[in-house]
């Protein structure tokens, strides 16, 4: 079943201005924040268990208490560069929800003393940007922005920065290079943004379905909160659902809730006469599931991670037995290779080299031991870089490689998919 | 000679001092350039930097990091389809090669009339509704043939 706490008035088209957002509650919990020592408030969001909703999944107080408490002004950047293939609940979030995400952030700041905040959004995201734009124009001249918000004497400053097409600027200090004027690289970690971000200056990056997640923890409390998910995944998670079934879409579900009933019950089931064969849970980056494995998991972080994928940014691609593996890494890689922002050697080497094999593969004209070659160069790009893209890429190839390598090899030694049935020039020009 | 309109000028101006650098104001300032020429030329960028007082390496730097700003000529309409995981199991690659066919051009390559270009684009964010494609900002969804050729003619008469 599905569990609005975040989505509960996205279906009305009220709830996207300042007057309708307020008359369902909204920036109540504001005001509410504003009777609190930040102190508290931080310590609701650790005991709450609230985890980055963006991909990384680290506890989001934890995040904050890294601030240095040494009185340099701080950032709170709000981490809209959603670019995870298979996501899109931030784009949803956004259009229907912008002062939201403003009350979020403004509670959020609040609480780690941020006077100025900027939500990063995706270039090809401009009329979100748009609407974000007006709600903060709302937000203004309504006294929620700018000095004394609400007699509170505490002064913030929001802001909007659109980004011009890089994956990697949703990594958190790619984004702040990127803020910066700079290319969208990575830095390396330590220093961590708490202490070291923006211009050097301590700061925050949470995704958009964190931030606003903070308000509900307020409005219910840390165990009205934990009422949803799991000891260790508590609350309510958006999954954006796409591929094979009925009725693609954003759900918002408990934490821990059966990948099966997603499928099955919100997402009205696969096709007529088709069978599930494979469910990439968490965006392109996490490992793919065989069907026994998805019909049998939680969509929860530790559910996820014991059957050795992961949760991230709650991007589920669901794959019927129509579709072709081989033909889908391809798709990924092409992907990675692209997006490597070529700092780092094994990545930027190594997302080119298991793309070629994959398309050497698909083109007929690999050799079997190819494959374990694919396999290889994947494994060692793992954990050697500056940032995840690299092993974005990897984990992908070494899973579908492993669990569906029959279909791998049928396709180097037949030059054609065990699935279609035929030849890549066949299928796609 | 490379020129831009009085009113981006103004605009580049503004975001030279809406961040806490100026180096910030790259992004918005090719922009400018963009939506006013259709793509960024090495002209544009010798003006970006003598305008904004900013080196023309860190111009050029930024403007080739990103995939959004247009490394040459495209047409008035600019059709990225989208053919990452989603999209390509909805049939988006065999689209592209649907519209390519259709304007009589390669990916990458500008209609005759300059009307139209085509371009093979990352995850636009818009799987439920996959295939997807933007014709410039505007996002085209649950594509289909039929549905290009509206679009495609709608485009056309414009």
């Amino acid at each position: 079943m599905e569990a609005r706490i975040l989505s509960e008035h996205y279906a009305k088209d009220e709830y996207i201005g300042l007057a309708g957002y307020k008359k369902y509650d909204g920036y109540k919990q504001l005001e509410e924040a504003f009777k609190k020592q930040p102190s508290e408030i931080i310590q609701m969001v650790k005991d709450s268990g609230l985890r980055g909703r963006g991909g990384a999944g680290f506890p989001t107080g934890t995040k904050w208490s890294f601030l240095p408490d040494n009185g340099e002004e701080r950032y709170l950047l709000c981490n809209a560069d959603e670019g995870e293939p298979g996501t899109f609940k931030d784009r949803w979030m956004m259009e229907r929800a912008p002062h939201q995400l403003i009350e979020g952030m403004i509670i959020s700041a609040f609480a780690t003393k941020c006077q100025k905040g900027y939500i990063y959004i995706r270039g090809e995201y401009k009329y979100v940007a748009d609407i974000m734009e007006k709600a903060i124009q709302e937000a203004y001249d309504d006294g929620l922005l700018g000095k004394n918000i609400l007699g509170s004497g505490f002064d913030f400053d929001l802001d909007i920065y659109l980004g011009a097409g890089a994956y990697i600027c949703g990594e958190e200090t790619g984004l702040i290079s990127s803020l910066e004027g700079l290319k969208g690289q990575p830095k390396l970690k330590p220093p961590f943004p708490a202490v070291q971000g923006y211009l050097k200056k301590p700061s925050i990056v949470n995704n958009v379905e964190t931030l606003a997640s903070v308000i509900y923890i307020l409005r219910d409390g840390v165990d009205g909160y934990r009422k949803f998910g799991t000891e260790r995944s508590a609350g309510t998670k958006i999954f954006s659902v796409s591929g094979d079934v009925q009725k693609p879409g954003n759900y918002e579900v408990p934490l821990g809730y059966s990948l099966k009933q997603l499928i099955e019950e919100e997402c009205g089931g696969l096709k007529p006469g088709r069978k599930l064969k494979a469910v990439i849970p968490g965006g392109s980056s996490a490992p793919v599931l065989t069907a026994d494995e998805a019909y049998s998991v939680g969509m929860d972080y530790e559910s996820l991670q014991s059957v050795g994928s992961m949760l991230g940014s709650g991007a589920v691609i669901i794959m019927d037995d129509t579709r072709c593996m081989v033909d889908l890494l391809d798709v990924i890689l092409h992907f990675y290779h692209h997006e490597s922002c070529g700092q780092c050697t094994p990545c930027r080497e190594g997302t080119g080299w298991i793309h070629k094999i994959g398309r050497k593969i698909v083109k007929g004209e690999a050799r079997l031991q190819d494959i374990d070659l694919m396999e290889t160069v994947a494994k060692n790009m793992m954990g050697k870089t500056i940032c995840a893209l690299s092993d974005a890429a990897a984990l992908p190839t070494i899973s579908f490689v492993q669990k569906f390598r029959d279909e791998f090899e049928f396709f180097v030694r037949e030059g054609r998919s065990k699935v279609k049935g035929q030849t890549y020039a066949q299928v796609h020009g | 000679m490379f020129s831009l309109k009085e009113e981006r000028v103004a605009i580049i101006k503004k975001e030279l001092e809406r961040y806490e650098t100026r180096r910030s104001a790259i992004i918005p300032a090719l922009y400018q350039v963009q939506e006013e020429h259709g793509w960024i030329s090495s002209e544009a960028i010798d003006y970006l930097a003598n305008l904004m007082d900013i080196p023309v390496a860190d111009i050029q730097e930024v403007f080739s990091f990103y995939t959004m700003f247009n490394k040459k000529e495209c047409g008035k309409y600019h059709l990225q389809v989208c053919t990452n995981v989603s999209c390509a199991m909805a049939r988006s690659r065999e689209l592209k090669d649907y519209i390519c066919q259709k304007l009589g051009v390669k990916a990458g390559e500008v209609t005759s009339d300059g009307k139209f270009s085509v371009s093979q684009v990352e995850c636009l964010g818009s799987c439920d509704t996959a295939p997807v494609m933007q014709s410039n900002f505007d996002y085209h969804e649950n594509l289909n043939e039929a549905k290009i050729d509206q679009i495609i003619d709608s485009l056309r008469a414009k």
